[in-house]
């Protein structure tokens, strides 16, 4: 058992400044355990979100030293000695002290155009393993955000929100878009709407996710390369034409199935 | 406003939480941008003076060896020393022949997915680590000129193959010791290793990847692509080792024929 110094952010809309609390840290605890402690002893008010403990639910976001980590999966010994700093995410706006308003992105997820099926064949939709396996990576994520927030394209950069959908979002168009029974076709959307371009691949969604999803390099880069295949590739291009495939635009992705 | 219109609308503003600083990070994360800057600025400034030398990048028949530079392979002018031509020569030339090949690699270690994660970060510092604010106010990352040209990677990827099969044949060609037969000798070893590791690094690449299988629907219906998506994937997980690895060796092996085409050392035989 030793003591350790806790340098937690409080504050609101309004401002905050950093709080430290020295308190009593046991062998095998995580983060939240300690922040747990301080909310039971010497600060009942501190507002910091959390359900399952167990890095399921990606309730606990925060950034721990500066570093996006999810609180209860960060374990104290892990950490160097001396004080650990606390602070909220630092890309959405903060509500109260470790607690961010997150709407950002469900908005961005009311934007994904659903899944499309085709019409049902006899015999029910056939799935085959090796088309299941490649999009399971991406159904691990949690939704924590942290990949959202380290993103650098709207954490340093809040006027491109509008118009950046961010990792998470990529990754689940990235689903879609390897699924072998989806019939939409979002790529012109990607492009034009979701900003997948403002994407400089520094790979930092990938280094934070707590799935060790590998999102730069199993969704992003593969969704830019097939937005090379709509838009900046003369041979696929001569390819659609000799075909007769028509280009979808960036409004032809349907948002809902048709009932 | 319909109610999908109302739920898309992204809300801008907001105060955010925590300190106005740079990055609230601890460790050493400026390692990683220097070791980068570094290396690739060593790379830059000796394979510049390297292609304007155009001298000592080929050991000839005259010490029983044949042996070319991989920065001057294919030798492509009329001025290169005999041995190294390939048959074919671009009269009007008359720079150093390094200069016409030489814009293949540039262009596709320039384009590829991992170097432009290490230099974005290294010298534009946008950003220059993981939650290190960006240096830079504005920012529109791949979408306009010149950037949204990194899209011309694949182009690169199969002028870079060509030159992977030119290379390749100049390893072959390392072993042949004109006047004495056939055999091995450092500089075949040397050779061989740069031809692989250049090999790995294109195979890895993340645009062939997509090209073998990754553009498909539906691996079902694409047994043979889903086979070759299925080889170049862990390939694929060690891009950046295989990236590193063949541009410092790339290097040596300039550096290796260029010490022995000026005699300052003598390629041993080895059988």
């Amino acid at each position: 058992m030793a003591n350790v110094t806790m340098r937690v952010w409080r504050g609101d809309g309004d401002g905050g400044e950093f709080e430290s609390f020295t308190l009593e840290q046991n062998e095998g605890e995580v983060v939240l355990d300690l922040i747990h402690r301080i909310q039971a002893t010497e600060a009942p008010d501190l507002a910091c979100r959390w359900n399952c403990k167990a890095g399921k639910c990606g309730s606990c976001s925060a950034e721990i030293n500066g570093k996006p980590r999810l609180m209860c999966m960060t374990r104290m010994d892990s950490l160097p000695e001396g004080p650990v700093t606390v602070t909220p995410m630092k890309a959405f706006p903060i509500i109260r002290d470790l607690v961010t308003d997150v709407s950002f992105n469900y908005v961005q997820a009311a934007k994904v155009p659903a899944f499309l099926p085709p019409p049902m064949p006899e015999g029910g939709y056939r799935m085959f393993q090796e088309d299941v396996e490649r999009g399971q990576e991406f159904r691990k994520c949690i939704e924590c955000f942290l990949c959202q927030d380290v993103c650098h394209v709207i954490r340093d950069h809040e006027d491109n929100k509008p118009h950046y959908a961010g990792p998470r979002f990529f990754i689940r168009y990235a689903e879609l878009e390897m699924h072998p029974l989806d019939q939409n076709d979002r790529r012109d959307l990607i492009r034009e709407e979701m900003g997948l371009g403002y994407c400089n691949i520094t790979k930092c969604c990938t280094e934070v996710c707590p799935e060790h999803i590998k999102i730069t390099d199993n969704a992003i880069i593969p969704l830019k390369e097939r937005i090379v295949d709509a838009h900046y590739d003369p041979v696929a291009w001569l390819g659609r034409k000799i075909r007769r495939k028509p280009k979808t635009s960036a409004t032809d992705a349907v948002v809902q199935p048709a009932p | 406003m319909t109610a999908l219109e109302s739920a898309t609308k992204v809300q801008l503003g907001g105060v955010r939480g925590g300190p106005d600083e740079t990055t609230l990070r601890q460790d050493r994360w400026w390692i990683q941008p220097v070791v980068t800057v570094s290396i690739l600025t060593a790379f830059v400034i000796y394979s510049t003076w390297a292609a304007f030398q155009n001298k000592y990048y080929y050991v000839g028949a005259n010490v029983h060896r044949d042996l070319v530079s991989p920065f001057y392979s294919p030798c492509l002018a009329r001025s290169c020393v005999a041995g190294s031509k390939i048959g074919f020569a671009l009269g009007w030339w008359t720079w150093s022949p390094a200069l016409i090949i030489l814009i293949v690699p540039l262009g596709f270690r320039l384009t590829c997915y991992y170097y432009r994660r290490s230099y974005y970060r290294a010298f534009w510092w946008s950003p220059p680590s993981c939650a290190v604010a960006d240096a830079h106010g504005s920012y529109s990352g791949e979408t306009r000129f010149p950037l949204i040209m990194q899209n011309a990677h694949r182009y690169f990827f199969f002028l870079g193959l060509i030159l992977n099969v030119l290379l390749s044949y100049d390893a072959i060609r390392a072993f042949r010791q004109p006047g004495l037969g056939w055999g091995v000798t450092v500089g075949t070893v040397v050779l061989v290793t740069n031809a692989t590791l250049l090999w790995l690094y294109s195979l890895s690449c993340h645009s062939c990847r997509h090209l073998c299988g990754g553009q498909v629907r539906s691996f079902r219906e694409h047994p043979l692509r889903y086979r070759f998506w299925k080889f170049v994937t862990p390939l694929n997980a060690k891009h950046m080792n295989f990236a590193w690895a063949s541009l410092i060796f790339v290097a040596l092996t300039d550096v290796y024929v260029r010490l022995v085409a000026s005699g300052a050392l003598t390629d041993y035989k080895i059988f």
